[in-house]
């Protein structure tokens, strides 16, 4: 089973990455209200059970993948 | 000779490439990533190594987009000589001025120490009194200096003798042992390696003094 797991800097959280990006692109003349830059992380597993599957990647999010200070995080089930 | 060197937010070899300039006898002049400047103003043009922008997004890819980019593609356009050293490399190839990309060491660790190459073509500009075959030694410092490309572009760059120089002993992975390239005009040019930190024997080798 293949997940993916979204982690993004928490919103009152200064991006530096994602500031720079977006100034670069508005400097070019590319109009947009925001812009953050995260992480994805791809993770593939032999788990039959979606709930159960899930269970074990939030715990792996949990154990390294964020930092709940600066960051949140989504988990999205993918195909394949 | 007029040379300009590059200037973004977290270069951090410009000065010593300034210093190099000067004791090769020529004339630096700061390009500041903010700044234009007039293809006919410079006789040549070297984008230093460091950390532009902070390597975000990816190393070198915003730097490509800023306005003293834009100067420096129309000065190659013009067949005037740029020389990029190490996060300069990879400001080039994101420019689009040179074939391929860097990505990280395929040791996966930092790597910084000297290295001997060997010389494969000779360029215009920088390097130009080079024999073929001949090797020098330079000091390397990159995380991210692992030489990378399609066979399409492999190819070209080994018909048209674009391989500007090869490690004798890869030190991070590179494809086929590759420590810098050229265009197909010749006149842009970039290696990892460091010449500007290879000036005297003091330092441990003179050969980066031969590039200006």
């Amino acid at each position: 089973m293949k997940f993916g797991v979204r982690i993004m800097p928490r919103s009152v959280l200064l991006d530096t990455q994602g500031r720079t990006v977006e100034k670069v692109l508005r400097d070019h003349s590319y109009e947009l209200d925001s812009l953050r830059v995260g992480k994805y992380v791809e993770i593939e597993l032999n788990e039959k059970e979606a709930g159960r599957a899930e269970e074990k990647i939030k715990a792996m999010t949990e154990f390294v993948l964020y930092n709940p200070l600066i960051e949140t995080f989504v988990i999205e089930r993918r195909e394949g | 000779m007029k040379v300009g060197v590059v200037r973004f937010p977290g270069t951090n070899c410009d000065r010593d490439v300034w210093q190099m300039v000067k004791e090769r006898g020529h004339s630096p002049f700061w390009c500041w990533h903010q700044d234009r400047f007039a293809k006919d103003d410079l006789d040549a043009v070297i984008v230093p190594g460091g950390f532009s922008y902070g390597d975000y997004l990816r190393c070198g890819a915003l730097a490509a987009k800023s306005p003293v980019m834009a100067s420096v593609r129309e000065f190659a356009g013009a067949g005037k000589p740029v020389l990029g050293i190490c996060n300069g490399f990879q400001v080039l190839c994101e420019s689009q001025l040179l074939a391929g990309a860097l990505v990280r060491n395929e040791s996966l660790r930092f790597v910084d120490d000297w290295v001997r190459l060997r010389v494969k073509s000779v360029a215009k500009g920088f390097l130009a009194d080079a024999k073929l075959d001949e090797e020098l030694r330079l000091p390397v410092a990159h995380g991210e200096g692992r030489f990378v490309c399609d066979d399409e572009i492999l190819k070209t760059l080994w018909e048209n003798d674009q391989v500007w120089l090869t490690y004798v002993d890869n030190p991070n992975g590179s494809l086929r042992d590759i420590a810098g390239i050229m265009n197909a005009g010749r006149n842009v040019m970039a290696l990892m390696p460091h010449p500007e930190r290879a000036l005297h024997d003091w330092m441990g080798s003179h050969d980066g003094g031969r590039f200006l």
